[in-house]
């Protein structure tokens, strides 16, 4: 059948009609497949929800118990049949649960990769190519600037920086959902072994991850009553990027403002934030890691959700690969 | 080259004054010879390299990049120097590696035009993205890191435990790479010994006059002079070499070949570089706005040099002749300089008059209503002290007149940095003027210091409490006749300025008092700060 025909985008998301089931979808839904557990693809408020274990677990944190109406866990590489139409989840490398949906019915097979990186990652399952029809990928940082860095390097940076400056605090912004335990992995790899303090909004998808068998060695809180004092010089605290301009960030001495982002490539991004010390850390892929992904897999469409569609198109056209943006709506393209 | 290209990175995003010492310092300590000399020529502005045009740089990266998607990424990356670097990618098979910052400065200056492009490829190829930025900033000569030569010199001061003065003296009489300054910071070798004489010594300042500093003092062991407002310089001429420097050691000779043309007298001087007519002469000194049009220039205009003509007024001689004379005493100095005043050009040289005074009080009524417009306060100098470099207190203090102070209304405010980060706290204010018949807020200012910490709490509540509109990083404010914060204001002096839509510029502005009790309908209006600038010329 037509791919077209087997999945289109919706007012509410990406749609498959023969199934009656949305994937991502940025409304309330009776039926959703879910990728992952950001909050701009997995939302609450659906009747029926299918995801990876970790995925609903992540929404149960994050939303409650009574996030939709009821839940089914979807294990890697199993089919499981919705309405006709043959659906399985495939690994994707993002963060912990994130999986991309293989979707088919008739002959056609298209994956939903949601957001998905290539790089190694001490948090979560790496990503597996599937072979398909279509290929629906974001485009993030699909803009030929982003060559991310080897992300060791990167945390090699912030541990100089501690020994330079061992009077100051390292306050590190991360995203509270794999980026934040993602930075903490890999410090710890790098065999940083003192506490790390996080604010209080990523204590809980912590205790998560450790719960999933995740070495984040030892953490400790860096929210204090107001009448506590503590000196956070020479340590390293970890808080999602919002808390910065708040009156948390006040309570640490002479503050060294650092940032883990793939935005950090860009030298005026880190500018506008106040960053002092930019480290490149990114839960998508980068350029090379888009374009030898599509070879790989080597689907005859591409389509391209959220991000920077129009370079990705341009891309595959010079490549001879039928491409085209979804012009999706409701996806964070400045997300993680 | 990476650590180069680190450390510039690092310096750009780094706001603190201490911080920035530290990163160039630990540089200077873990950098070989000659990386470093030509790492600080590059930061100080000293390293002479052709530069190439940025369209060679575009047309190099074309030859293997689509142009559509290039478009795509310089427009949304904004700078073409960056967007290459982080585009680029080598051929197939070449890893990048690094190259020694002095190898590729060495292999630019030995290229000639005809190579240059295929010497540039080859070295970005070979170099990661971060120093092919450094290197691509380097040779389309577009480097701004936002650190002076000043700061540069301290740094290397921190390194090698020794006093800014003794560098900022060897400075001038030394070229990139610098590897006699090194080994003698590291302590290899002796003191580097200068073969040009004219060069700068470091100056003797002032510190101001705090609460009960002049209390006990003998107003007979001081003379006084005004305190001009133009740029403090250092002229020298010594066995034919002329040389002009600003206090910080710059040269600035290319500014001013009038005056350096008309030194004929052999020795240094130190003195206030204005623009007008030497008292000499009889005519006007004018305000520092005018001096403003000759400086930062290369080269100056026959038009400029008529219509703003410069001159110094002398404070102080270092040296006379080749003389050392810098351990007499102030009156010795004096007569010396006098002397060498009067035998030299009276367009170009007058001698900083003498003040006299008998007391304190008196002292302080002429400070605070001096005889012309273009003084900024009193200098008060021993008259037993030598000529010492550097800020020592005691020998001369610096008394300034009253600062100006008007009530301005609070309208946009910006995060601080460091350990201000997470305050609302460089504000912009102004004050009201009607336009189009209504009753209008124009920016005048901006100021970032001047409150206590608890009065920063106070606005920074005021802004989160009461914005209306954000850009970035950028608050604005409630700010309505009746609604919004009002503050008391000082500072030191007013240009005129045709980049602010008020047309006028606040010279180091900053908030003396937080006024709660009064409304913004009571501010200031403009044409009371207009009136100010009027008044003084
Ligand atoms: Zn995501
Ligand atoms: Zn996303």
């Amino acid at each position: 059948m037509k791919p077209d025909a087997l999945l289109y985008p919706a007012p509410k998301g990406l749609y498959c009609e023969i199934g009656d089931f949305y994937i991502d979808p940025v409304q309330p839904v009776d039926r959703a497949l879910i990728t992952h557990g950001h909050s701009d693809h997995a939302r609450s408020g659906h009747g029926q929800v299918l995801a990876t274990r970790e995925t609903l677990d992540i929404m149960r944190i994050r939303y409650g118990e009574d996030f939709c109406g009821t839940s089914q866990a979807a294990t890697l590489g199993e089919t499981i049949d919705v309405n006709g139409v043959s659906v399985r989840f495939h690994p994707a490398g993002h963060v912990l649960g994130s999986a991309q949906i293989a979707v088919e019915a008739r002959g056609t097979r298209i994956v939903v990769s949601g957001d998905y990186k290539r790089r190694r990652d001490p948090t979560c399952l790496p990503f597996e190519p599937v072979a398909c029809d279509v290929f629906i990928t974001e485009a993030t940082f699909g803009l030929p600037v982003f060559h991310h860095p080897d992300d060791r390097t990167e945390m090699q940076r912030l541990l100089a920086s501690l020994k330079q400056f061992p009077e100051r605090t390292h306050v590190v912004g991360a995203y509270a959902l794999g980026k934040a335990q993602r930075v903490i992995a890999l410090l710890r790899e790098q065999g940083y072994d003192a506490p790390i303090f996080i604010h209080g909004a990523l204590q809980r998808l912590c205790d998560y991850y450790r719960g999933e068998g995740i070495d984040l060695g030892e953490l400790r809180p860096a929210t204090l009553a107001a009448d506590e004092k503590q000196d956070f010089a020479g340590t390293i605290v970890i808080g999602p990027p919002s808390a910065f301009a708040d009156r948390w960030a006040r309570r640490f001495v002479d503050p060294l403002a650092i940032f883990a982002s793939g935005w950090m490539m860009i030298r005026q991004r880190a500018k506008q934030r106040g960053v002092e010390l930019p480290l490149v850390i990114s839960d998508h892929c980068d350029w090379p890691e888009l374009t030898q992904t599509i070879r790989e897999i080597g689907p005859a469409q591409v389509w391209v959700t959220h991000g920077r569609e129009e370079a990705l198109v341009r891309w595959c056209e010079l490549q001879g690969i039928a491409a085209r943006p979804l012009h999706l709506v409701g996806y964070d393209d400045e997300g993680e | 080259m990476k650590a180069f290209a680190e450390l510039l990175d690092r310096l750009v995003l780094t706001p603190q004054r201490n911080a920035k010492i530290r990163l160039l310092a630990d540089y200077f300590r873990s950098a070989p010879d000659p990386d470093r000399g030509y790492a600080l020529a590059a930061i100080a502005g000293t390293l002479s390299l052709a530069t190439v045009k940025p369209a060679m740089i575009r047309d190099l990266l074309l030859e293997r990049m689509d142009e559509v998607l290039f478009r795509y990424s310089y427009d949304y990356v904004g700078d073409l120097a960056e967007t290459v670097s982080l585009v680029w990618e080598p051929p197939e098979g070449v890893v990048p590696d690094d190259i020694p910052l002095g190898d590729a400065i060495d292999k630019l200056q030995t290229t000639g035009r005809a190579h240059v492009r295929r010497v540039v490829r080859d070295m970005l190829d070979r170099l990661d993205t971060p120093a092919r930025f450094a290197l691509l900033k380097l040779v389309t000569g577009g480097l701004r890191i936002g650190v002076s030569a000043k700061l540069a010199k301290q740094a290397l001061a921190e390194m090698g435990g020794k006093d800014v003065t003794e560098i900022e003296t060897l400075w001038h009489g030394l070229a990139p790479p610098y590897l006699p300054l090194f080994r003698w910071l590291t302590g290899e070798a002796e003191r580097p010994v200068l073969s040009t004489p004219a060069v700068f010594h470091s100056v003797m300042l002032a510190t101001p006059v705090g609460e009960g500093d002049l209390d006990g003092l003998d107003p007979k062991d001081f003379a006084a002079e005004w305190k001009w407002d133009g740029i403090r310089v250092q002229l020298a001429n010594i066995g034919g070499t002329k040389r002009l420097y600003s206090r910080s050691g710059d040269e600035i000779s290319g500014a001013f070949p009038d005056v350096l043309e008309a030194a004929d007298f052999s020795g240094i001087i130190d003195g206030e570089l204005l623009v007008g007519g030497t008292a000499r002469t009889n005519r006007a000194t004018r305000t520092f706005s005018d001096l403003q049009q000759r400086l930062n220039r290369k080269t100056v205009s026959r038009k400029m040099l008529d219509e703003y003509p410069a001159f110094i007024r002398a404070y102080d001689v270092l040296f006379s002749d080749e003389v050392d004379v810098r351990g007499e005493n102030f009156l010795a100095r004096r007569a010396l300089l006098s002397e060498l005043v009067a035998s030299a050009s009276p367009q170009h040289f007058d001698l900083s008059p003498l003040v006299p005074f008998s007391s304190w009080e008196e002292l302080d009524q002429l400070r605070s209503d001096p005889p012309d417009p273009v003084i900024e306060g009193i200098m008060l100098k021993r008259l037993d002290s030598p000529y010492t470099a550097g800020r020592a207190k005691g020998p001369w203090f610096k008394w300034k007149r009253a600062p100006f102070n008007v009530d301005a209304v609070l309208m946009y405010a910006q995060r601080g940095h460091g350990k201000r980060s997470s305050y609302y706290s460089d504000f912009t204010f102004g004050v009201w003027t009607e336009i189009d018949g209504k009753e209008t807020l124009v920016p005048v200012g901006k100021a970032y210091f001047g409150f206590t910490d608890a009065e920063l709490e106070i606005l920074d509540r005021f802004v989160r409490d009461n914005t209306t509109e954000r850009f970035g990083p950028v608050r604005a404010v409630r700010a309505e006749p009746a609604f919004g914060f009002v503050v008391e204001v000082a500072f030191e002096g007013l240009n005129r300025s045709t980049r602010h839509k008020s047309g006028v510029a606040m010279r180091f502005p900053r908030i003396a008092r937080l006024r709660q009790d009064k409304l913004p309908h009571e501010a200031d209006r403009l044409e009371t700060l207009q009136a100010m600038i009027e008044r003084k010329s």
